[in-house]
């Protein structure tokens, strides 16, 4: 391959990216105040989600108003913190690689999340796997999963 | 209201920058804009409604008509993304088949290899509800598309090969594009043996990042008959959004499912109709997405449809992003959708360069996809026909 078929801005980024530039900060939540008890029990080690009343249907990422039916009767339920990679894809070298991944939580919904803690090259889509919470940068802790 | 036949695009200017060390963002789309006028033979001040969107500096469309001395009757800014400009042409037809207009200007323009902030996206919105609880994962564009793509190949078998087929075609035609940032031919194997992005996604599935910009002008079917440049009608239109859905998440599929239906519908045509295609290329799995979810093959069979040169110019089923496209051409202000409708207007126009040209072209279909795959977007559908 020639080295003048390249896109200099995405070149200058690849070299950066090689560079070890320590472990990836984990941006703290600006949390909204609808979201404000999600957030406490992150703190706990529990990790929400919302169902509504009306309809029976749970959401992610939650909100006051169901997205399903515009009703404003939803509630926290506690999700067991298990589920499934969706997908995912690993960017990013060395100590600042990361995997972001959608993960299928038991109770149906789909969250945007990392799985850390393990190898990315042996991860698999389908994969069971666990929520495991990480500090973030000066903020809340945030839930990100491991192999089960 | 059908906008079938209500409006035809007779402007149409491509930048030819790809690094705008010395012209300001609100410079590139004045430099667009008469370019696009020159095309038409219009003056400024046949111009009463003027398009723009989120690249456009300040106040949007009261900024840049502040800056060209424009005296306009009708304004839109709908921002969408990577996908407005291709929006912005039904949202013109819509207006000058309801009288608020006759002639309007569609813009799109940015520097950001120029300003040192390709990769760096605009920092997220504090009150957008979604960032708290994406943020902290490190979602960036690079790995949002890996993670379609990936799910594609769990699904369907596509293979990384089949995704380098795409830009492999996109090489062959912007060879023969002076302006081309990238004009080198590369083969599936440069590509996959390119450094991993973000898996399954190397870095030549990725689009370049340029400066620039283009614009189109659209008008009403009376003035538009009365220029001197072939006649491209706006035949069928579409636009739809597509969200996470509460959780529902499925990465399968693409707004361009809604938008195509929508478009096809009103143009009264069908894919196999479709002469030339300008297909948004953020990223090769962008084309392969559209391509089932426009209906050129079924769903999963994007991979077998692009590979061996099915995209190729002379070559393949269905001719592609004959200019270079966002891999090889161009992606200015890191949006590709004016670029998209400027290429289908020089396909219809026989203007494209004679090693691409597709004999013939009579109906050019644009698609846009704006936004992230995996998250939020809006997709855009153009339906083109030379008259």
């Amino acid at each position: 391959m020639s080295t003048t078929n390249q896109n200099p801005a995405v070149e200058k980024a690849a070299e950066k990216a090689a560079r070890p530039a320590g472990p990836r900060r984990i941006a703290p939540p600006r949390v909204l105040p609808e979201a404000l008890p999600f957030w406490e029990a992150a703190k706990a080690g529990r990790l929400l989600v919302k169902r509504c009343a009306d309809c029976g249907e749970t959401h992610y990422y939650p909100r006051d108003i169901c997205p399903h039916c515009l009703s404003a009767n939803t509630g926290w339920v506690e999700s067991k913190g298990q589920g499934t990679i969706y997908s995912y894809s690993t960017m990013g070298k060395e100590e600042a690689r990361y995997t972001l991944a959608y993960v299928t939580l038991d109770e149906g919904v789909t969250m945007l999340t990392n799985l850390v803690d393990c190898d990315p090259a042996a991860l698999a889509i389908g994969q069971r796997v666990q929520v495991a919470f990480k500090p973030s940068d000066g903020g809340y802790p945030v839930a990100m999963f491991t192999p089960a | 209201m059908s906008l079938n036949g209500q409006a035809y695009i007779v402007g149409a200017y491509e930048h030819p920058t790809r690094k705008a060390d010395d012209l300001s963002v609100v410079r590139l789309h004045a430099d667009v804009a008469k370019g696009a006028l020159e095309d038409a033979g219009l003056s400024k001040d046949d111009i009463d409604g003027y398009f723009c969107a989120g690249d456009a500096p300040g106040l949007g469309t009261t900024t840049i008509a502040e800056y060209l001395g424009l005296k306009l009757r009708h304004v839109d800014s709908t921002e969408c993304g990577g996908s407005a400009p291709i929006l912005h042409v039904a949202h013109a037809a819509e207006a000058i088949a309801a009288g608020r207009c006759n002639v309007a200007l569609i813009t799109l323009a940015g520097r950001p290899r120029a300003a040192g902030a390709a990769l760096a996206l605009k920092s997220p919105d504090p009150d957008a509800p979604e960032v708290q609880f994406e943020l902290p994962f490190g979602p960036a564009t690079q790995n949002l598309y890996g993670m379609v793509a990936k799910r594609h190949m769990y699904e369907f078998g596509t293979t990384s090969e089949q995704l380098a087929w795409i830009k492999v075609a996109a090489s062959h035609h912007a060879q023969h594009n002076p302006h081309a940032m990238l004009r080198n031919v590369v083969t599936v194997e440069d590509v996959v043996n390119s450094p991993m992005v973000s898996d399954p996604l190397h870095r030549l599935d990725c689009c370049v990042m340029s400066d620039g910009g283009g614009a189109l002008i659209v008008a009403r079917p009376e003035i538009a008959k009365q220029l001197k440049r072939p006649l491209v009608k706006v035949r069928g239109t579409g636009e739809a959004p597509k969200h996470a859905a509460g959780g529902k998440i499925d990465l399968t599929w693409s707004a361009a499912k809604w938008s195509g239906a929508a478009a096809f519908a009103e143009a009264g045509v069908t894919p196999a109709d479709i002469k030339y295609a300008s297909l948004y290329d953020s990223f090769t799995i962008t084309v392969l997405m559209q391509l089932e979810d426009l209906g050129f093959c079924k769903k999963g069979e994007g991979g077998r449809f692009v590979q061996d040169g099915g995209l190729i110019s002379g070559v393949g089923k269905l001719p592609f992003n004959t200019d270079g496209g966002g891999l090889c051409n161009n992606h200015p202000a890191n949006r590709g959708g004016v670029t998209k409708v400027i290429e289908a207007v020089r396909q219809l126009r026989g203007e494209a360069h004679p090693a691409v040209q597709v004999p013939n072209c009579d109906i050019a279909l644009a698609n846009g996809i704006g936004g992230a795959l995996a998250s939020r977007h809006t997709a855009a559908t153009l339906i083109l026909e030379r008259v």
